[in-house]
């Protein structure tokens, strides 16, 4: 498989201002050195607590940043480059965490025919998109509400809807489900899983919940501003201590396994859902009871 | 309590006008509008409320919703009849009472503007019953597209528009959550002197503008992500079309005006 992003020694820092709106000699730095590739079809957690650059880098990905040091490519494309910015945005969409403040049109539809107009595709082709992308969501039969009318997840879906219109290699979620209710972020990320899996669309997950982190195929650790971990999330969840040390937690029952095993009983380490840690445990009681 | 402000006032029906090409129906209007002030004759106003009369059967907006738009202006109508009444001098004096006198011209005009309001109101309020603000919009995108050539901002302006109406709903609920949150710490806002209550509106304000600004940032960076830059080769999922119902239409106030042209010549 070849990568569709690329990232290669990025640097990213940001200017603070002093008080008189000068710029402050010294800058922060958010990324420092940060390697990595994504592999087209793939669908990658990033994971990483407030403030570790997890976004910054999400934002390197869609060209809204460029780096201070270092490349990042997309499709082979330098994000540096200008030329290049608006092709690499229709390959590379980005859904935001507020879908209230991504949503332009006051029709569904008409949203989601945004980008696709905006590129200059003919009518009756944005017709079709629109549909597609809709149905893809599964908002196909509110596509003549207005925003205000849907719930939180269903808002998200059609800013993922938006995205998806523009045809794109790649989708980057940068924190999709932070303002929602648990039933809205089960339908965002059945949604992700689905377009991942059905359209073979890249997915770059930015998140701090583990439970989602645990669904995709690879996940990766940024810490202060560099890759701490970079695994399958079996490999990544059983370093509780590393994970629990940069302020992020593992999901529950990878963590009563952990405990379990600190009492010295044995169990495995990778265990990342519920049905697993079940299982494991029915396994356990049957070779005690032998 | 801001919950039931309505958005325009779009009548969301079926019917022969609200299909009718929006530009055709804002320039129809405006033609109406020409209609009612050709002339000083009440058979001017008899063709202009054939004219909304036959276009109301056309729109099926029920009657009680044409009452509700002349509604608010029942006060300035009533002002500016009494106004008239009082103030215009012109033929027999009817009624005197030391420098107030009403004359006949007098009953005349005021009935005479009266009938013009009403009628003034009612034939623009079929335009905005039967046509979405977002279509209105289009409208006049496409209405003032030749206004390009001058350099002026036409899809800039339809854009700052229909951003307006999106967020217009999002910013009212925001409202209504600052409101309560204001309250829950004790502020009073519903009572007290006017200069108190406007002072009380300061903290509700301040948030409001903040949450704003940082609303149209993030839209601004969603929609750059969503490729948008500007009108400029810029196409539309849904293009305004004019069917032959337009052109019959037009064709039809045309007649009118016509109609009213001859009728002032001929009084």
């Amino acid at each position: 498989m070849s990568a569709i992003i690329e990232a290669k020694n990025l640097v990213f820092r940001y200017q603070e201002n002093e008080e008189d709106g000068t710029p402050k000699k010294q800058e922060i730095p958010v990324l420092k050195d940060v390697s990595l590739s994504i592999e087209k079809g793939s669908f990658t957690a990033i994971l990483g607590h407030n403030g570790s650059g997890k976004s910054t880098f999400a934002k390197h990905i869609n060209a809204i940043l460029v780096p201070d040091e270092g490349k990042v490519y997309v499709d082979g494309m330098d994000t540096a480059d200008e030329e290049n910015l608006f092709a690499i945005r229709q390959k590379a969409g980005m859904v935001f965490q507020n879908p209230d403040n991504q949503i332009v049109a006051t029709i569904v539809e008409e949203d989601v025919a945004f980008a696709p107009e905006n590129l200059g595709v003919a009518p009756d082709e944005i017709r079709r998109r629109v549909d597609d992308a809709l149905k893809a969501v599964k908002m196909y039969d509110y596509r003549s509400h207005a925003p205000t009318q849907l719930s939180g997840g269903q808002k998200q879906r059609v800013a993922i809807a938006g995205v998806i219109a523009m045809q794109p290699d790649c989708i980057i979620l940068d924190e999709p489900t932070a303002m929602l209710d648990p039933q809205g972020r089960q339908e965002v990320m059945d949604t992700i899983r689905r377009l991942n899996r059905k359209k073979g669309i890249t997915v770059v997950l930015i998140t701090h919940y583990m439970e989602e982190a645990a669904l995709a195929d690879r996940i990766v650790v940024i810490d202060d501003g560099r890759v701490l971990l970079d695994d399958v999330p079996k490999k990544v969840f059983a370093q509780v201590e590393t994970l629990q040390r940069v302020g992020l937690d593992v999901p529950q029952v990878t963590e009563l396994a952990h405990l379990l095993r600190q009492e010295g009983i044995e169990i495995e380490k990778d265990i990342i859902s519920a049905e697993e840690c079940v299982a494991a445990l029915e396994a356990l009681l049957e070779k005690n009871r032998k | 309590m801001l919950k039931d402000i309505t958005l325009g006032q779009y009548f969301p029906i079926d019917s022969v006008l609200h299909r009718m090409d929006p530009r055709f129906k804002i320039i129809e209007t405006m033609l109406f509008i020409v209609l009612l002030f050709m002339g000083s004759s009440f058979w001017i106003l008899a063709l202009g409320a054939v004219f909304v009369l036959l276009a109301r059967q056309l729109s099926n907006i029920p009657m009680k919703m044409i009452w509700k738009s002349v509604k608010p202006i029942l006060h300035i109508l009533a002002v500016t009849a009494v106004l008239n009444l009082l103030f215009i001098d012109d033929g027999d004096v009817l009624f005197q009472w030391k420098l107030l006198k009403v004359t006949e011209g007098g009953i005349t005009t005021s009935l005479f503007m009266m009938i013009r309001i009403v009628l003034l109101i009612i034939g623009s309020s079929l335009l905005t019953y039967t046509t979405s603000p977002i279509l209105l919009t289009d409208a006049i995108e496409s209405l003032l597209s030749p206004l390009k050539r001058v350099k002026f901002p036409v899809h800039e302006m339809a854009m700052m528009m229909s951003i307006a109406l999106r967020f217009i709903p999002t910013l009212l609920e925001e409202t209504d959550k600052i409101m309560s949150a204001q309250k829950a710490r004790g502020a009073t806002l519903d009572n007290g002197k006017l200069t108190e209550r406007a002072k009380a509106l300061i903290p509700i304000l301040i948030p409001l503008f903040v949450s704003a600004f940082r609303r149209a940032e993030e839209l601004a960076t969603a929609m750059e992500c969503r490729c948008y830059r500007g009108g400029e080769g810029r196409t539309r999922l849904r293009t305004l079309k004019a069917a032959p119902r337009d052109y019959i239409g037009f064709a039809v106030c045309l007649l009118f005006l016509a109609a009213a042209a001859v009728l002032n010549i001929l009084l």
